[in-house]
């Protein structure tokens, strides 16, 4: 085929997919190549921290097979991915209705904390009515909480990055008040520890009948339904529609006859209930119990998450994965190549970074935009 | 011809690839995974990974880490390093506890190790490595009271769990020998040994955390104070170096602060040593060996387990009256004529 026919049937088929080349640039072609650049530069700052070029290349290789090289690190690759998949889908609903929640951290401490109580509380329930129970306690706990943020923008004016930030806060002491109750406690623990949950309103493992070591469990499934449900809820529903309307004019939307207070709300809400679950299929799935740091920073890479995805669902799904993938090759790099888990933290800040300056990534690769096709097929 | 050379390159490097990972696995490899602090904590889990790397030197072993990032991390950390490539698993801290149990049951072949922690019943491939901490923090206490101006000493620990609160119990037993002693009336704060409830940071890596808590201590009056968190008490050191030793001094935990934190190493009036180093050591030993099994390895005052640092630069402003009392208590201690329990 020559190049001019692949051009145009590339060009009919963007137009198909995405509104413009440039969306289609934004969407693909951008995160590929903060990727690549973020690993390149990684790359050179272990050499400017004095690592040997061949200890870098194992390094990138333990990544490699830390994250896709065997059952086991598939296994955990996916279960790093479900929580930051549930959660960023939250924060991208809330990017496209022009909702800046920095809170899913807050709201997966929330989440899971009440699927957790939810769990040891009722333990005598059949496991058909205890585990979906935890988990909408969960989602409905963390839709509560993102809707303060949400409640308050609409009524008051305050600014959801603001409250969001704040509601985080509060929600890290209230976790630790609630760890010292009583009832919430473990039995014969001083620290703040919470009951573990019942086996039966534990998330099944699935490949455990092939070895009893490798931790996927059913969220995997729930974390693929959302995907469908937010592209579904998005694009294909009224409220969708409203969310991304206000998203994209909040003026436009209100003159069309919106009612933008309950669509921000609302917008915060369904947010909040993504990143609940998110925290319910973590402690539900991997920990079986509450601790002070069971968040560990999950709400913050969702973020990341989310701006890497475009906040569209299907790349929220890839970009969870990306992550996942780069959690658990981390932990491969630091046994294999004995190189820092910090440096994983600074390529997923450099994919950020990247992502957050397309015009620096064109300016990186400016061959890279003036064919979209070549671009693709590499 | 060519094809021929290819396939005798290929041989020669299925060959160096086969005898590479020969030589990987005939090694004997230890693997550790820390708690939140990090490797390079100065305390903690770099005292429990020095042990790692004193086997290195001495005994030839290929060594290997990971670092817990939060407590999320911890069955995952442990579960990359399942899969035979390690002969034994040190986990290092309580809060590994259960993590640690878990996978050990559920491989029953694999060696582990846990510093700070002990089954009850114990479990048979679980060598748990814990320590008389109380006994040394005694010391402490008592050399404290002696020392302090201002007749108050302050404490804070990490989490509320038993490895951290024994340094306090210790620590305010001795404070309390030394009124009983001396008719004095030194005050400790920050811990209860009664109700069990004392200052926590809730954390065992926040720095400013470290000197908030040290300076709310200070502002009560405290001239000495014992941080029981790992690196969080560097946060209280640097508000010690700040103030000066004449106000505020600190005394450190785990591993000999005045050596592994030389910028502050002024600070440091004595640390109250626990040499994980040590019993990491033997359990890599005990394996090379072919002895491990499961149980307890314990550290106590008699074996060195525990101690009190070298007084270093405040070697001339300890009096040597107390200088002798603590070698006297210290052997009371060890003949169990002294309890070191809270009454």
């Amino acid at each position: 085929m020559s190049d001019s026919k692949t051009d145009i049937v590339i060009q009919n088929l963007l137009k198909r997919a995405a509104p413009g080349r440039g969306e289609f640039e934004d969407l693909v072609i951008v995160p590929l190549f903060a990727v690549v650049a973020a690993l390149v530069l990684g790359a050179l700052t272990m050499l400017a921290t004095s690592v040997e070029p061949a200890t870098i290349a194992r390094s990138y290789l333990a990544l490699l097979q830390g994250s896709v090289g065997s059952l086991n690190a598939i296994s955990e690759t996916l279960t790093a991915a479900i929580p930051l998949i549930l959660a960023g889908l939250g924060l991208a609903l809330g990017f496209r209705a022009g909702l800046f929640n920095i809170g899913a951290e807050g709201q997966i401490l929330m989440g899971g904390m009440a699927a957790v109580i939810t769990g040891f509380s009722f333990p005598f329930l059949p496991v058909y009515l205890l585990l979906p129970l935890c988990l909408l306690s969960g989602a409905l706990v963390g839709a509560f909480y993102a809707g303060i943020a949400g409640w308050l923008r609409a009524a008051t004016g305050a600014h959801e990055v603001i409250s969001t930030i704040m509601l985080n806060l509060i929600s890290y002491r209230l976790i630790d008040y609630m760890l010292r109750l009583p009832f919430v406690q473990r039995e014969g623990r001083s620290d703040p520890i919470s009951k573990s949950v019942p086996d039966h309103a534990q998330l099944p493992e699935l490949l455990d009948w092939i070895d009893p070591n490798l931790r996927l469990h059913a969220g995997l499934f729930l974390a693929l339904a959302a995907v469908l449900f937010v592209y579904w809820l998005l694009f294909r529903t009224k409220i969708g529609f409203e969310f991304r309307a206000s998203g994209a004019s909040p003026d436009a939307a209100r003159f069309a006859g919106m009612r933008s207070g309950l669509t921000i709300v609302l917008a915060m809400a369904s947010a909040g209930a993504l990143a609940g679950l998110a925290g319910s299929v973590q402690v539900l799935g991997v920990l079986e119990r509450v601790t002070p740091g069971f968040s560990a920073g999950i709400g913050f890479d969702a973020i990341a998450v989310a701006l890497l995805g475009r906040s569209h669902p299907f790349g929220v799904l890839l970009a969870g994965l990306l992550f996942g993938a780069l959690e658990a090759g981390g932990r491969q790099m630091q046994v294999d190549a004995g190189v820092s888990i910090d440096l994983i933290g600074i390529i997923q800040a450099l994919i950020i970074v990247f992502i957050a300056a397309p015009l620096l990534v064109r300016a990186l690769f400016p061959w890279g935009f003036r064919k979209p096709a070549t671009a693709k097929g590499k | 011809m060519a094809i021929r050379n290819k396939a005798t390159g290929l041989l020669a490097i299925a060959a160096g690839l086969f005898l590479a990972s020969a030589t990987v696995a005939s090694a004997f490899t230890a693997c550790q995974v820390t708690d939140t602090g990090g490797i390079d904590d100065n305390s903690f889990n770099q005292t429990a990974w020095k042990g790692v790397l004193d086997a290195k030197e001495k005994l030839g072993i290929e060594g290997r880490y990971l670092e817990s990032q939060a407590e999320t991390d911890y069955e995952a950390n442990i579960n990359s390093l399942l899969g035979g490539n390690c002969d034994v698993i040190i986990t290092v801290g309580f809060l590994l506890g259960d993590a640690t149990k878990k996978a050990a049951e559920a491989n029953p072949d694999q060696k582990f190790s846990i510093v700070d922690y002990a089954y009850d019943p114990a479990v048979p491939n679980i060598l748990g490595q814990v320590y008389a901490t109380d006994e040394a923090a005694f010391l402490a206490g008592y050399l404290a009271a002696g020392m302090s101006k201002s007749g108050v000493l302050g404490v804070f620990g990490g989490i509320n769990i038993p490895p951290v609160t024994i340094f306090m119990d210790g620590f305010h037993a001795g404070a309390a020998y030394y009124n009983e002693q001396k008719g004095a009336s030194v005050t400790v704060l920050g811990w209860d040994p009664k109700a069990r409830e004392g200052l926590f940071t809730n954390n065992f890596d926040s720095l400013d955390d470290g000197r908030a808590f040290a300076q709310n201590l200070y502002d009560e009056g405290a001239d000495i104070v014992l941080p029981v968190a790992g690196p969080v008490g560097l946060g209280s050191a640097t508000l010690a170096a700040e103030l000066g030793t004449d106000k505020l001094k600190i005394i450190g935990v785990d591993a000999d602060l005045y050596l592994t934190d030389p910028e502050r190493k002024q600070v440091y009036l004595t640390s109250v040593t626990k040499r994980m180093d040590a019993t990491v050591f033997d359990v890599i030993k005990q394996a090379m060996d072919g002895k491990f099994e499961g149980g307890i390895l314990l550290g106590s005052l008699a074996n060195g387990g525990v101690d009190l640092a070298p007084f270093h630069d405040m070697e001339d402003a300890v009096p040597a009256e107390l200088k002798q009392e603590l070698e006297a208590i210290r052997a009371g201690i060890v003949d169990g004529s002294i309890k070191v329990a809270p009454k």
